[in-house]
């Protein structure tokens, strides 16, 4: 596509012997080529880099017992997080109703939650209030997925708390410490 | 009958115009495009599926890996006046040019006593050299003041409250990022951010 314009200065006949006029025409082709290959890889790179954030809220450490607000151990369900991406659940206090193992993702954690905020709902007429307890065995990614599928089943309140002695012992028992 | 000659048309088109619309993106993309920075350990972020953007400025992220915390924050101003408020809390004294180096730092993760190291070895050197991570136990408190330092002076100079956010592998174990949420709840920052990609992207 390489081109020269030599069609300027033909209509004049005859006369002097002019030098003949190079065209200032440059082929952009190529140039062309070159920019939109960057633009592609700029355009790629800048908008697939580009990390998301999720804003947690921990409970004030320092707030005193009393002024927390009393939530009814039936509505409240607790996720145990253990080793090997499997994680345990419970409604109510520890030990009084058998916890169930259970995995991350769409038919484990997401079902079970959906079912129980609705059972209780139902039950309490009252939103079910979950409770993250990540073990030291547990990873960063299960604490994600959790409050992850905790978005996405729509729970309004939840919170993260550290895990207690017996609930550890729960863990073990299933070995999932 | 004289023959109908079609007059040769040239397939050249002008691309001009397109050339300028391309420079025009190019340098558009070029400008806001900001350099990635290189992780210090591989940092697999986690998928999520919210999708709230981080925001550019007026941010400090501590990235958790291989039982390591590094900092960050964004601003050199920013990076310049917590530099000087650690050296006074630590008794440090740093030449001109050491600010003007950690100005440029993207992250780091040295303990106090070796930053002067780190800061005069040259890019090479620097990627070779393996980062210790920020200490975080109670005793030299180093996190913890980072923490509080970069928060002081983004208020001093912002006058915006300074927000924190915790970019951690997705293997860590979690006894480490207790550590650093105890660190920032410690000072009464009970509202931060993980920071996750798009569910899926990161498989």
């Amino acid at each position: 596509m390489a081109e020269l314009d030599t069609s300027g200065g033909g209509g004049k006949k005859g006369g002097k012997v002019r030098s003949k006029k190079a065209s200032t025409r440059v082929d952009l082709t190529a140039m062309v080529d070159l920019a939109f290959l960057l633009i592609t890889f700029f355009m790629l790179t800048t908008t697939l880099s580009k990390p998301k954030a999720m804003d947690i809220a921990m409970p004030d450490k320092d707030e005193k017992q009393e002024q927390q607000l009393d939530v009814a151990a039936s509505r409240t369900m607790t996720l145990l997080l253990g080793k090997d991406d499997k994680l345990m659940w419970y409604i109510g206090e520890p030990g009084k109703s058998a916890p169930e193992v259970e995995g991350y993702g769409k038919t484990g954690l997401r079902q079970t939650l959906l079912d129980k905020s609705k059972e209780v709902q139902e039950k309490t007429g009252k939103y079910m209030f979950v409770i993250i307890k990540p073990s030291d065995r547990s990873v960063y990614k299960n604490m994600v997925d959790a409050l992850d599928e905790i978005a996405i089943t729509n729970i309004q309140s939840y919170g993260i708390v550290d895990i207690s002695p017996v609930e550890v012992d729960l863990l073990k028992k299933e070995n999932l410490y | 009958m004289p023959k109908v000659k079609v007059a040769r048309k040239s397939t050249a088109i002008d691309m001009t115009a397109m050339c300028d619309v391309a420079f025009l993106l190019l340098t558009f993309f070029i400008l806001t495009a900001k350099p990635r920075v290189e992780d210090p350990v591989p940092v697999d972020v986690p998928g999520s599926v919210k999708e709230i953007p981080i925001p550019d400025d007026n941010l400090a992220v501590i990235t958790v890996g291989s039982g390591k915390a590094f900092f960050s924050v964004e601003g050199n101003d920013v990076r310049r006046q917590v530099l000087q408020q650690m050296g006074e809390k630590y008794g440090q004294q740093f030449t001109p040019e050491e600010y003007a180096r950690f100005e440029v730092l993207p992250v780091f993760g040295v303990p106090i006593g070796n930053l002067k190291q780190f800061l005069n070895m040259d890019a090479e050197q620097r990627k070779g050299y393996q980062q210790p991570g920020i200490p975080r136990d109670s005793v030299s408190d180093e996190l913890f003041n980072w923490i509080r330092e970069s928060r002081i002076a983004a208020k001093a100079l912002h006058n915006q409250e300074l927000r924190v956010s915790i970019k951690g592998d997705s293997k860590e174990e979690y006894p480490v990022v207790k550590d650093v949420v105890a660190i920032l709840q410690r000072q009464k920052v009970n509202k931060f951010s993980l920071i996750t990609t798009l569910r899926g992207a990161s498989k």
